[in-house]
């Protein structure tokens, strides 16, 4: 097995240096080394979007994104879009108006509607639709999931 | 948190009360089990067999257990005894032993220092086989065969259960009808397919204790299952769940790799953690059974029904798992919503070399439900009767009995079709749109829970909720009901809150631990609202009590004259008159220390005295009746559709946030299994287990869904209350089937209904001549 180096990243804002082997992917890295569990594992393949975070602010399945390819770049998890405390105001009309059931769907959905909203802050339906379509939730129809989202982008100014 | 109370008379329940742990699994803090580490922990990985049935000569693990970092590999050998979630059907292992039943089988377990060395370990395990017959097929399973799979299969045949039921006279109802149809329905098999793969960590303990945590529908029966392959009395293993990432029914069986795993720990002294990959996943299935049903329906001339004459072979892969419940209630869950007086059923559930099948989301439920109500489709057509006005002249009565003994107590079912029919415009559609466009009517019914535990000892509680309030006034709520994201841990807080006048913020929830948690038999056959529900009324108005009586010693008035307030106790038409909720709990400590109080549920005794009398009865039961529209473009055989109605009698619904989200789900599922869903199988290889080629619905082709809650209180459900969680799938598929023939004119009793079928069925029409709306 080749043998880590230094990968110098941004990390939810903080600059950080982690040993990493050329063959590791963002997910384990964030998950395994960092303790970001926030980021979910649910496919390994792409298919499911719940390990979305951003890097350079751009929603990134991590799972498929080997973790040397985002040294000297901006990474941002699930617990880099909540607030120290509270919730944004995705994460509130999630919760207020059911979005979420079994949550293990949730963090990616949240990543990429989060970026969705900051990007376009009054998308259409279908733009939601589209933006959210790389994301699996088994639970819910994603009813609650678009209503939750356009009840945030009506507070967007 | 308090005011979310919606129409009733209650203050809390019956509003729309967001989920408790909302907040934690928004911001990606609930604690799933792969989030969790412990000091030491080892990785576990299992060696799956490539062969589908095949002896297992030799096992040379030499190699494996010789290579730096590998802690321990193990064989069937060491824990040989079989389990199941059924007792009566133990016919699984942890590791096979003997024989390899199916591609996907584990054969041997290592545990090592990370998951590449694990993975290196399992390549250098040998193993010798002697190949045996294959069966793929169902149907050559049916008589004696060369090798079958299982000792336990029928007269040397690979049929695991067969059940033949016959009430009242099927052939002399046929002679008289005066119309009948036939439905040769075939389903392939379906998965769950939830987001959270399984994992299970174990540690074995220097004090002889076992932990086990694990992503588990049911506590209970891995408790069980542990104690009894690894031979360690249940009070000294501990099992805990963490947050559970979906099952819809694959997490509700003691699975192989949860035993595994602790057999691991056992080896090694150390905490092992095992995690599937999706194909894991797919390959440990326990999903809807591959079905061949042939269902046959009688009426007279005025649309009554004479009779169902019903026949389902069904796949069950290696496995029984469910299988003899699956098998039953592919012929009991036929006779419902509906009035039959005379039912013959022959089921028969067949081992194969595949990847076993077992209890899904409207287990046993659905795909005889779909060839029924198409069935009732055609047969309205034949008579000249309107969809609706067929189902209305049958519809079951409450408080009857059906001809196989169900009991039936409440049911809005038609409250239901006049809701469906009156919200969809139904009278100005049927028949009336574009060709292309079409409205179809699905109904169906379902258990409100089992009425019969699964396991030996039926006159234990099916359900105990355990409350404790100490001198912080929190109320701690313990039960080992298994919330998996349908939201039972939100409606046990707001039972207790709404029975005691506190604000929901006062009551947690604790984890399941089966250290502390009492017994509830877990989150399958939609029991859990109406037992827990029951339950924790009772745990919490026997709480209600001490502090009413704390009330009265604090007020001067007599116990009878107090009344729950809004987070305080008060004197009945005195209101000015009463003392806080924190103050009673302090006074009701004084001479008793920390509050407790429990509560338990059992069902009624109830079922006829044939032999299988007890499948299908349920202390209550959910009645539905759906309108799917639906448009399909008829050059490609592309279809939406485009809006459900969905009727759902749920008794009282106490969270509408979440009996929508249940529909919303359902409908999902559903439609997901009508459109794309199916597990394809070259022989007994499974061809596409992962999430790119078994195909869910995407955001797009969901329907607009319109929730119609129309049910009336049950009578012995928690404030009325019937489940909501499995009962909303089953009229979606014929729903939307029926649409499709309105638009189309087409009849398609093989799922998935896929474009390339849409067409071919249309030209097939056109070429027979046989127009349709003008075309």
């Amino acid at each position: 097995m080749p043998s880590p180096s230094i990968l110098r990243f941004t990390v939810n804002g903080h600059p950080a240096e982690v040993p990493c082997a050329p063959q590791t992917v963002l997910l384990d890295l964030l998950r395994e080394q960092l303790n970001l569990t926030g980021t979910k594992r649910g496919c390994d393949l792409g298919t499911c979007g719940c390990c979305t975070v951003w890097v350079d602010g751009r929603p990134t399945l991590s799972c498929l994104t080997l973790a040397r390819l985002t040294d000297g770049r901006r990474v941002t998890t699930i617990e880099g879009v909540s607030p120290a405390s509270g919730l944004n105001p995705v994460q509130e009309e999630f919760v207020g108006l059911g979005a979420t059931q079994c949550g293990f769907c949730t963090p990616g959905f949240v990543m990429t509607a989060t970026a969705l909203l900051r990007d376009h802050p009054h998308p259409t339906r279908e733009e939601i639709e589209r933006a959210i379509s790389g994301n699996l939730c088994r639970c819910t129809g994603y009813t609650k999931i678009v209503a939750a989202i356009e009840a945030a982008a009506a507070r967007s100014p | 948190m308090s005011s979310n109370g919606g129409p009733g008379p209650y203050r809390i329940l019956g509003g729309r009360i967001p989920y408790v742990e909302g907040p934690l699994k928004v911001t990606g803090r609930a604690e799933y089990t792969d989030d969790i580490k412990r000091p030491g922990m080892l990785f576990g990985a299992f060696l799956r067999s490539p062969w589908p049935h095949a002896r297992l000569v030799e096992i040379d693990v030499a190699a494996a257990r010789a290579l730096p970092g590998v802690y321990a590999v193990l064989t069937g050998a060491r824990y040989p005894t079989a389990f199941g979630v059924l007792p009566i059907t133990h016919d699984e292992m942890a590791i096979a032993v003997g024989k390899s039943r199916y591609i996907g089988d584990i054969i041997a377990a290592v545990a090592a220092s990370d998951e590449p060395t694990a993975e290196r370990a399992l390549r250098a395990i040998r193993v010798r086989v002697e190949p045996l017959p294959e069966y793929a097929d169902p149907q050559t399973g049916l008589t004696k065969v060369a090798e079958p799979i299982q000792a336990r299969g029928l007269a040397g045949s690979n049929v695991q259960k067969e059940v033949v039921q016959h009430f009242g006279d099927v052939d002399a109802a046929f002679a008289k009808a005066a119309a009948s149809v036939r439905v040769r329905g075939s389903f392939p098999g379906v998965t769950h397919a939830f987001t959270e793969p399984m994992a299970t960590i174990a540690e074995a303990t220097p004090d002889g204790r076992l932990t086990v945590w694990s992503s588990t529908q049911v506590p209970h029966y891995l408790h069980r299952a542990l104690s009894e392959v690894l031979g360690i009395p249940m009070h000294r293993i501990r099992v805990i769940k963490p947050e559970v990432g979906g099952g819809f029914g694959g997490k509700s069986d003691p699975l192989p790799h949860e035993i595994a795993c602790a057999a691991l720990a056992i080896e090694t002294g150390r905490p092992v953690k095992v995690r599937f990959d999706r194909e894991d996943v797919f390959l440990t299935n326990h999903g809807r059974h591959p079905t061949q049903n042939d269902v046959r329906i009688a009426a007279d001339p005025d649309g009554h029904l004479l009779a169902y004459d019903i026949d389902a072979v069904i796949d069950g892969g290696a496995w029984s798992s469910f299988g003899t419940v699956t098998t039953y209630y592919n012929g009991v869950l036929a006779m419902g919503p509906y009035r039959v007086p005379n039912f013959r059923y022959r089921g028969r559930r067949v081992y194969t070399n595949k990847p076993p099948s077992g209890a899904m989301r409207a287990h046993g439920g659905t795909n005889i439900r779909y060839s029924v109500e198409v069935g009732l489709d055609e047969l309205a057509e034949k008579l000249g009767l309107d969809p609706f006005e067929l189902r209305e002249r049958n519809a079951l009565a409450p408080h009857s009995t059906t001809v196989n003994e169900l009991r039936i107590t409440s049911t809005s079912f038609r409250r239901c079709l006049a809701s469906a029919r009156e919200r969809s415009g139904w009278d100005s559609k049927f028949r009336q749109g574009p060709l292309g466009h079409g409205v179809g009517l699905g109904c169906g019914f379902y258990i409100s829970g089992s009425n019969s535990p699964i396991h030996f000892t039926p006159k234990m509680p099916q359900c105990t909720v355990h409350l404790k309030v100490d001198m912080d006034g929190g109320i701690a709520v313990h039960s080992m009901q298994a919330d998996i994201g349908q939201g039972s841990n939100t409606l046990m807080a707001a039972i207790v809150a709404e029975v005691l006048g506190a604000d929901l913020e006062r009551v947690h929830v604790i984890r399941v631990d089966t250290d502390v948690s009492p017994v509830d038999l877990g989150s399958y056959s939609s029991r859990v609202t109406f037992m827990m529900g029951n339950a924790a009324r009772r745990a919490a108005e026997e709480l209600k009590e001490l502090l009413i009586k704390a009330a009265a010693e604090l007020t001067g008035y007599p116990k009878e004259q107090l009344v729950v307030g809004h987070e305080r106790f008060e004197v009945r038409h005195r209101p000015d008159v009463g003392v806080g909720f924190l103050e009673a709990v302090h006074k009701a400590i004084e001479r008793r220390g920390a509050l407790t109080a429990t509560g338990a549920y059992n069902s009624p005794p109830m079922g006829g005295s044939f032999k299988g009398a007890r499948a299908g009865t349920a202390p209550a039961y959910s009645f539905a009746a759906y309108v799917a529209e639906v448009d399909v473009d008829v050059e490609t055989g592309e279809y939406k559709v485009e809006t459900v109605w969905a009727a759902f009698d749920c008794g009282r619904p106490l969270n509408r946030l979440a009996v929508e989200g249940q529909i919303e789900g359902s409908i999902h599922m559903g439609l997901g299994q009508l459109m794309s869903e199916s597990m394809n199988y070259r022989g007994t290889r499974l061809l596409n287990p992962s999430l790119l080629e078994y195909k869910i619905l995407a955001p797009q082709q969901m329907p607009r869904v319109e929730c119609l809650l129309v049910g009336d209180d049950d009578p012995e459900g928690p404030f009325g209350a019937k489940e909501a969680g499995e009962g909303p799938l089953v009229a979606t598929l014929p729903a939307a089937a029926n649409a499709l023939y309105d638009a189309v004119g087409v009849r398609f009793h093989e799922l998935p209904i896929t474009p390339d079928k849409v067409v071919r069925g249309i030209e097939r029409r056109r070429k027979e001549g046989r127009a349709w709306k003008g075309a």
